[in-house]
């Protein structure tokens, strides 16, 4: 397939429908309408149902009713259509049912802007609903990478029948770059879907719930979600590594669009002799704690930067997955504020010079 | 009485044989029951779905013996949206409350009525919420008591109750909407009739459909259900007159 | 001859089929049933028309309906 120059939402847009996501529910909103304008002409060609909905309360539940049919369904939005969505989603989980969630952020909390930001890690990885339920999350930093892992998301979808959110920011979104699109889209066997609602015919009748008031019965259906997320943690945990050896002193912690700036810092400082490593997380919830604790662990690392587009929330994942082991320093601009590489070069250097390296971060007062 | 002879009348097939929870009286079980027969009637059990609300009749999964999907309060006819864009070869019905439509629901039901989309709502409006103990509704009718207006609902402070047939009759989208009630056996067997009506017109894939059933409750009306039925009578049909709001057919005159 | 049975294990007592019933023929019951209601009961089963009146009014469905032929259908149900 040759490769076309494609802007992110509209690649996501295309990549959904190379997986056989036919079925996309939406409401406008910056910066990603684009997704649904896209599909508005493409999603008649491939024979799918395309419906922009009231709110983003009434799209998440449509995707409740879509996802009962067991076809693979999606939707896409922005932070504040998200926050509108997490009560559909905590009932997705508690249902079992399988759906895409894609939140290309912008800045927050309330109305916020519209400029890229990374505020949303929170809510998309601690759960933006009530209830004791995790989503699948990945974070790609290129356009490519939204592709594969929105085609991916669905599998995993389906997988786990669970809610899996891919989260970028409005860069991703935005952001024009060569992409390659597969001619099908190549996945591992799934079971069939024979849970779905499809009308009682030679069975008893199926009930797509999340209610058990028997306080016993809904602790055992938590605890089939919670087998699910250790599954996750076990084999869906996927993060890159950039330049990291023996010889970094730095390692810094970054992922999506952020992280991307930080490989463009790394490639600068190389050439006037610095060493920095960059522990990309793809998937941020299974989050890659062993994997970062490994790193870390290296002798010659002797502080980790964590670099987001928001003031810090990743940071405590890091905090946790590191627990003391080496000091943890945190660099954000929020709001739509998106770091330049000078902005993380003087950074490090900050960190190089006075040599904080060795004494842990100290809470401002 | 040896049950050698004709029965003329027994629990339609698409209704579990089971005793519901609903309180004695209460006319969600007669509502129940006509949907089952309408479905039974039509031959479509097998390809039916339901949606369950958020409200005392959240567990019709347990009595109409058809797939279910259990929405959260209000959601119902996005859900029914969703399932039904994707299934349009199958039979979908919402069942909710006054509550659960005309409070936290209205934006999900006017929509999807807007848009046309091919499902049949049951619309129960007992004017009061049931399940958590008898607060007002959107539907609770002026001076009506409720335990969260105790001096009687005081229409300076929270306006009138909806009158969602007329409302959602306003839309020129076409749909099938009517309003029956369920008090007594000449309006129970006139609501079958509608809601029939209702499940023919998606068998025929020709619009929107909702019936509002007037229901009673005779526990948090603090009434015997003889009382309610006379209260439905004397109160409830004069706020919400019964009759056909709107029909798909009806030439569009403007 | 037309009949009705109620079971009593589904009437709760509401007594609605009583004041439907056209030849008023149905009581309330003196004792209760295991749930505690008192139940629906016909305390002259000759005079029955078979109306099913009360089956259609009982919100339990407790109450099936019988006729060897002679049926009064007062209206389509």
């Amino acid at each position: 397939m040759a490769r076309i120059l494609m802007k992110g939402n509209e690649a996501i847009a295309e990549a959904a429908l190379r997986a056989g996501a036919k079925h996309y529910f939406c409401y406008p909103i910056t910066p990603q309408s684009e997704v649904a304008e896209y599909l508005a002409r493409r999603i008649p060609e491939v024979g799918g149902v395309f419906l922009q909905g009231e709110s983003e309360v009434a799209v998440g539940n449509m995707l409740f009713g879509a996802a009962a049919t067991g076809k693979r369904v999606f939707t896409t939005s922005s932070s504040p259509g998200i926050s509108l969505m997490q009560e559909a989603i905590s009932y997705m989980a508690g249902a079992h049912l399988p759906a895409v969630i894609i939140n290309i952020m912008r800045g927050g909390p309330g109305l916020g802007g519209i400029l890229p930001a990374q505020s949303d890690y929170f809510q998309a990885t601690k759960g933006g609903g009530h209830g004791d339920y995790r989503v699948l999350v990945l974070a790609p930093s290129t356009i490519q990478e939204a592709v594969d892992l929105t085609m991916l998301s669905f599998h995993l979808a389906d997988k786990y029948r669970n809610p899996v959110s891919l989260i970028g920011d409005g860069m991703i979104g935005q952001m024009m770059e060569p992409v390659e699109f597969p001619e099908k889209y190549e996945e591992p066997e799934l079971p069939p879907k024979d849970w779905a609602a499809t009308g009682c015919k030679d069975r008893m009748p199926y009930i797509i719930k999340s209610l058990f008031l028997d306080p016993v019965a809904l602790e055992k259906n938590s605890h089939l979600l919670q087998e699910k997320y250790e599954r996750m943690k076990e084999e869906e945990v996927r993060f890159e590594l950039y330049n990291v050896s023996s010889k970094i002193k730095i390692l810094l912690i970054a992922y999506g669009t952020m992280a991307r700036i930080c490989q463009t810092v790394i490639d600068e400082l190389k050439d006037d002799g610095v060493q920095v490593g960059l522990f990309r997380p793809i998937s941020l919830f299974p989050f890659p704690e062993k994997q970062i604790l490994k790193e870390v662990s290296r002798k010659n690392v002797e502080a980790v930067l964590t670099i987001e587009m928001s003031m810090g929330q990743m940071l405590e994942d890091v905090e946790r997955a590191i627990f003391g082991a080496k000091p943890v320093h945190f660099y954000g601009r929020t709001g739509g504020v998106v770091p330049s590489p000078d902005e993380v070069k003087k950074q490090i250097h900050k960190l190089l010079s006075t040599d904080q390296g060795s004494r842990p971060r100290k809470r401002k007062a | 009485m040896t049950r050698n002879n004709r029965t003329i009348f027994e629990r339609p097939e698409a209704l579990y044989d089971v005793v519901t929870h609903y309180c004695p009286g209460c006319t969600h079980g007669v509502i129940h029951r006509l949907v089952a027969e309408a479905i039974d009637e039509l031959g479509v059990r097998e390809k039916t779905l339901g949606v369950a609300p958020v409200g005392c009749a959240v567990f019709v999964y347990n009595y109409i013996k058809t797939d279910f999907l259990e929405a959260p309060h209000g959601r119902a006819p996005a859900l029914a949206t969703g399932f039904k864009r994707l299934r349009p070869d199958m039979i979908v019905f919402t069942y909710q409350g006054d509550g659960d439509l005309a409070s936290i629901g209205t934006a999900e039901i006017i929509h999807a009525a807007n848009r046309g989309e091919k499902f049949t709502t049951i619309f129960v409006n007992n004017s009061i919420y049931g399940m958590t103990g008898g607060q007002m509704a959107p539907t609770t009718l002026p001076g009506q008591v409720a335990t969260t207006c105790p001096m009687g609902r005081d229409v300076s402070l929270v306006g009138y109750p909806i009158r969602m047939a007329e409302m959602l009759a306003t839309l020129k989208t076409p749909a099938y909407i009517e309003r029956v009630a369920s008090h007594t056996p000449r309006h129970i067997v006139h609501a079958k009739r509608a809601i029939k009506k209702a499940f023919t017109y998606q068998l025929e894939g020709k619009c929107f459909s909702l019936v509002e059933v007037l229901s009673t409750c005779p526990t948090n009306w603090g009434l015997t259900p003889a009382e309610a039925t006379k209260w439905t009578e004397e109160n409830a049909i004069p706020y919400f007159p019964l009759g056909l709001y709107k029909q798909p057919d009806e030439m569009e005159s403007d | 001859m037309p009949g009705i049975t109620i079971d009593k294990n589904y009437c709760k007592g509401c007594e609605l089929c009583v004041q439907v019933c056209p030849q008023q023929i149905i009581s309330m019951s003196k004792e209760i049933t295991v749930r505690g209601y008192f139940f629906a009961q016909v305390h002259d089963p000759s005079r029955c028309i078979g109306c099913r009146i009360c089956a259609i009014m009982c919100p339990d469905v407790a109450i099936e309906v019988h006729s060897n032929g002679l049926v009064y259908s007062l209206f389509d149900y």
